[in-house]
């Protein structure tokens, strides 16, 4: 499968949200409604770090506590059962939404530590650990880890970190100027030695949506696991993570309108089922004795101690929220927003976008320098405007360094993104560098 | 532009940014420091030179936003010349003033001792901001202990 939304299909244009549909939606979110310093409307362009939550995402955590707040997965009483089923039919939901079975989903506090929860695995299968079954997973020095230099941090230094754990070798393959993966590097980069090849569904920062069918292709030739990085991916487009065959894949709550503190990792389940534990405690167990133990099945295995059932609850909800806007609409939304978005930055002299600066594949999530004008000042003029972007570099340094700066501005939208907020967005733009006493300005 | 805004970018700040003072590292310093802000990847290397308790030069290089630049810049004129004493008093002045969120410190010997500092006080309303105008600030901290001047004063 891959990912293009841009070709016309078939079925002629596909479905984007109306405008009343807009409407209803924004009435979904309270917090759009508030107004910041001086009164000013906020003009939410920050949805990439994290997006608002619309009301049944929480209702349904406020419910969870107020009518069936109880331990799960122990206690035979009504309400300890109520609450089993609120936070399995959670996980259902959750899996459902991105096309796997509830049994290869398995929570965690957020994507980072779905990929650290990978990365461990593989180290203390490494160290012996899960037996037999576990031999697949364990890397010898000389062995390769794949990403890119597109990585967001929480796909790369979990797997700096396993190199230097392992001996393994940390390889990466490069970015082009216009912030696309180097898919010509790709053949060169995966060799015999190659066993697990992580990259991003969608960089954070260039926004560049990226084709998986190559990289699975690639790793599949040489039995290497890949790990594929959803966090941007799955709030805006449809995924569908068995068609795009990836052994694993991580994605957060809070970036597809659920609540922090709650991720998912996706596992293919006979991998889940080889894999030895990584965090070991309390309700990932069958029998414990004093001196050794033997493991729940997963996704079980992998969630030890109390977990963060409201969270996963709401969760759920914000799968089901999304799931009946329809992602295809969603994405054909978004699509729409991120010509805008790079149009509006276009029109502004002395701002160039780090990333493509096309549509074709892509999110509308939009990064750029204004010359002569820090990331952090520019932040502070649009915030000035009611607008909130992100400024850094985002999580991603390497990536920053490989375009040459230390800092970006970064648009990001959602769902619930109009475009006269892209209109507010552009006009606090081009009054950036006149505020500075640099030319320019609309 | 809202009256916070200009009470932020005042042009003092504009001009220090603009155009730095004490920008350029030498081949050697009495104590050198990098001082990063992880948030938004601003970065500055400071040296320092003392002489008998005096800080006799101060020199940097780096990378940021208005705020950090424009601070590492006043820093610089405020503190060349000083004895340690009075460094770490203004320092712990100019901290003062980026903790009082903005209203200042309402009192006028500190406002004649920080100068072209006072220009932040606008700052200190915006806390993700406050951590820009001291980058300096720690540099120069962390560079003077590594000096080792503060133990032969």
């Amino acid at each position: 499968m891959t990912s293009t939304i841009d070709a016309p299909s078939d079925l002629g244009t596909p479905r984007t949200l109306g405008a009343a549909e807009l409407a209803a939606v924004r009435a979904d979110f309270p917090l759009l409604e508030r107004t910041l310093r001086d009164g000013r409307p906020l003009v939410y362009l920050d949805s990439g770090a994290t997006s608002q939550k619309p009301e049944v995402v929480l209702d349904a955590e406020q419910d969870f506590y107020v009518q069936r707040n109880a331990a799960v997965h122990r206690g035979a009483h009504q309400l300890a059962e109520e609450a089993t089923e609120a936070f399995e039919d959670a996980r259902a939901r959750v899996a459902s939404f991105v096309g796997v079975s509830p049994g290869e989903l398995v929570w965690t506090s957020n994507a980072t530590a779905g990929i650290n929860l990978v990365a461990y695995a593989l180290s203390n299968a490494t160290l012996g650990r899960g037996g037999e079954a576990a031999r697949r997973f364990a890397l010898a020095p000389g062995d390769e880890l794949l990403v890119t230099e597109s990585e967001h941090h929480a796909n790369l230094v979990p797997w700096q970190e396993l190199a230097f754990r392992t001996g393994a070798t940390l390889r990466w393959i490069g970015v082009d100027d216009d912030g696309r993966l180097r898919l010509d590097e790709l053949d060169g980069a995966v060799t015999d030695r190659t066993r697990v090849v992580a990259f991003t569904h969608a960089s954070n920062v260039t926004g560049a949506i990226t084709d998986v069918t190559p990289f699975v292709a690639a790793a599949r030739r040489v039995g290497a696991l890949t790990v594929l990085d959803a966090c941007q991916s799955v709030p805006h487009l449809p995924v569908d993570l068995h068609a795009l065959g990836v052994d694993f894949a991580a994605f957060s709550g809070h970036k597809m309108l659920g609540p922090t503190g709650v991720g998912a990792l996706y596992g293919r389940r006979e991998l889940l089922e080889a894999m030895p534990p990584v965090t070991t405690g309390g309700s990932m167990v069958e029998v414990v004795t004093m001196t050794e133990t033997t493991y729940a099945p997963p996704p079980q295995r992998f969630e030890a101690g109390t977990q963060m059932v409201s969270q996963a609850v709401g969760m759920g909800a914000a799968a089901t929220y999304l799931a009946e806007l329809g992602m295809d609409a969603v994405a054909a939304h978004e699509h729409h927003l991120a010509g805008l978005l790079l149009d509006a930055v276009a029109s502004v002299p002395g701002v160039r976008v780090i990333g493509p600066t096309d549509t074709r594949d892509r999110l509308a999530a939009v990064s750029f320098v204004v010359d002569g004008v820090h990331a952090h000042d520019v932040g502070q003029v649009l915030d000035d405007a009611g607008v909130a972007v992100r400024v850094g570099h985002h999580c991603a340094q390497p990536l920053h360094r490989r375009f040459g700066v230390a800092a970006t501005a970064r648009a990001t939208a959602a769902v619930y993104t109009t475009d006269e907020e892209i209109a507010v967005f552009r006009e606090a733009l081009a009054g950036v560098r006149p505020f500075f006493g640099l030319g320019g300005g609309a | 532009m809202t009256s916070s805004m200009e009470q932020l970018y005042q042009q003092v700040i504009l001009d220090h940014a603009k155009f730095p003072h004490g920008r350029g590292l030498g081949a050697r310093a009495d104590g050198q420091s990098h001082q990063v802000n992880p948030t938004c990847g601003d970065e500055v290397t400071l040296q320092v030179d003392v002489a008998s308790g005096v800080v006799d030069d101060v020199r940097w290089e780096g990378q940021g936003c208005s705020i950090s630049q424009a601070s590492i810049s006043v820093l610089h004129d405020l503190v060349v010349g000083q004895d340690l004493a009075h460094v770490d008093h203004l320092a712990e002045t100019f901290r003062a003033l980026m903790q009082s969120r903005g209203a200042g410190l309402d009192d006028e010997a500190a406002e004649d001792e920080l100068g072209d500092a006072n220009a932040f006080t606008g700052v200190g309303k915006f806390s993700a901001r406050v951590k820009c105008a001291l980058l300096g600030w720690t540099a120069l901290n962390d560079a003077l202990i590594k000096s080792g001047a503060r133990e032969d004063a």
